[in-house]
């Protein structure tokens, strides 16, 4: 009884799994929505930080049917690795780091992107903070995990 | 609800806002090019901007350009080919993009030769020897100072032109009206008011040749 009763109610890791895949999906619609329909030029870091968050979009799916918590391990190193990145582009834009050692020049040939445009100043905010917020909440699922 | 239907629920809602959002935008797009002809036209066009062509010509490409992007020199022999193309019917205007570092530079000198009526000449030589005064995408005013010291000017004038309100001037306007105009990337063209949405020659030319018959339909 108990058992089926597991099966057929949602627990709260496959919850918590299940908004990370929203919020990847809906950051992946969003920046393709940036560059292939609104048109923006994609700079390097944001290339890097969408390898981090693209492939959260098929892995997690496949983690939830069934439950498995195993995807962390997988998941979580791409989130750390989109996050570190992400974080880079914020201090880059916000001029912590100096501006030449920025890697966000010329690689679309003749598109201004130090400049800022109106995109520019918020993605990598917008991509820190939905990874952190995926960070955060893969690190509660193990957390749970390990009090069971 | 279980989950399957909370997973593929979800799917589909953001599926669907992903399309409604990319029907509005474009729908909201096409609007906006219906009237921006019409809006836009008194910052497309700027007097006193170098233009080539027959001045009666009904036709006016507008190019916002970079003297050191390598599209923009790529663009100059077939927006020339345009001109010739069709003669008395097309004339082409540039306009000062500055977007690589050291260009704001270079187009002081390119405004000032105009004053002297030398903007053209001092373009041919700065396109036909664009990698020599560009390193790494990084314009060198001074390299390309050097380049245009043969040109049939006033020297001193010159000088004192670069440097002059008129010349800062007319690149802050075009800075300022390329903004307004969403102008990113260079070169971006204008043709009768309209922009060129897709990028390329084979567009340029429908863009163009679209205009003529418009303007000499009767």
């Amino acid at each position: 009884m108990n058992h089926s009763s597991t099966s057929n109610t949602i627990q709260k890791e496959w919850l918590i799994l299940f908004s990370v895949w929203i919020l990847a999906t809906i950051s992946t619609i969003v920046s393709l929505f940036f560059s292939e329909i609104i048109k923006l030029p994609v700079c390097v870091l944001c290339w890097y930080q969408r390898i981090a968050m693209y492939p959260l979009v098929l892995i997690l799916p496949l983690a939830l049917f069934p439950l498995d918590i195993r995807v962390l391990r997988y998941a979580g190193i791409l989130v750390l690795f989109g996050w570190v990145t992400a974080l880079f582009h914020v201090l880059l834009v916000g001029g912590y780091i100096p501006k030449n050692a920025q890697p966000c020049v010329q690689d679309i040939p003749c598109s201004e992107t130090h400049l800022n445009v109106f995109g520019f100043l918020n993605m990598p905010m917008m991509s820190l903070l939905t990874f952190s917020i995926m960070g955060l909440l893969l690190f509660f699922v193990k957390n749970w995990k390990n009090h069971e | 609800m279980n989950k399957k239907t909370l997973f593929i629920g979800a799917s589909i809602i953001i599926i669907v806002a992903f399309i409604a959002a990319v029907a509005i935008f474009q729908t909201d797009k096409a609007n906006q090019n219906k009237n921006s002809a019409v809006d836009n036209i008194n910052i497309i066009e700027r007097a006193n901007a170098p233009t080539k062509g027959s001045e009666d010509a009904r036709v006016t490409i507008v190019e916002f350009f970079d003297p050191a992007c390598e599209t923009c020199e790529v663009f100059y022999p077939l927006v020339n080919d345009l001109i010739k193309r069709y003669p008395g019917k097309v004339k082409v205007m540039m306009r000062y993009a500055p977007f690589h570092e050291g260009s704001d530079q270079v187009v002081k000198l390119l405004a000032a030769a105009n004053i002297q009526g030398q903007f053209w000449p001092a373009l041919d030589i700065l396109f036909t020897h664009q990698q020599r005064w560009t390193r790494h995408h990084v314009a060198q005013p001074h390299s390309a100072r050097m380049l245009l010291k043969d040109l049939p000017m006033d020297n001193e004038q010159f000088i004192r032109d670069i440097s002059s309100d008129k010349v800062i001037q007319s690149i802050i306007q075009d800075v300022k009206d390329g903004k307004t105009l969403k102008v990113r990337a260079t070169p971006q063209f204008f043709v009768n008011g309209k922009p060129l949405i897709n990028f390329g020659y084979t567009q340029l030319t429908e863009l163009v040749e679209q205009a003529i018959a418009e303007a000499y339909k009767s």
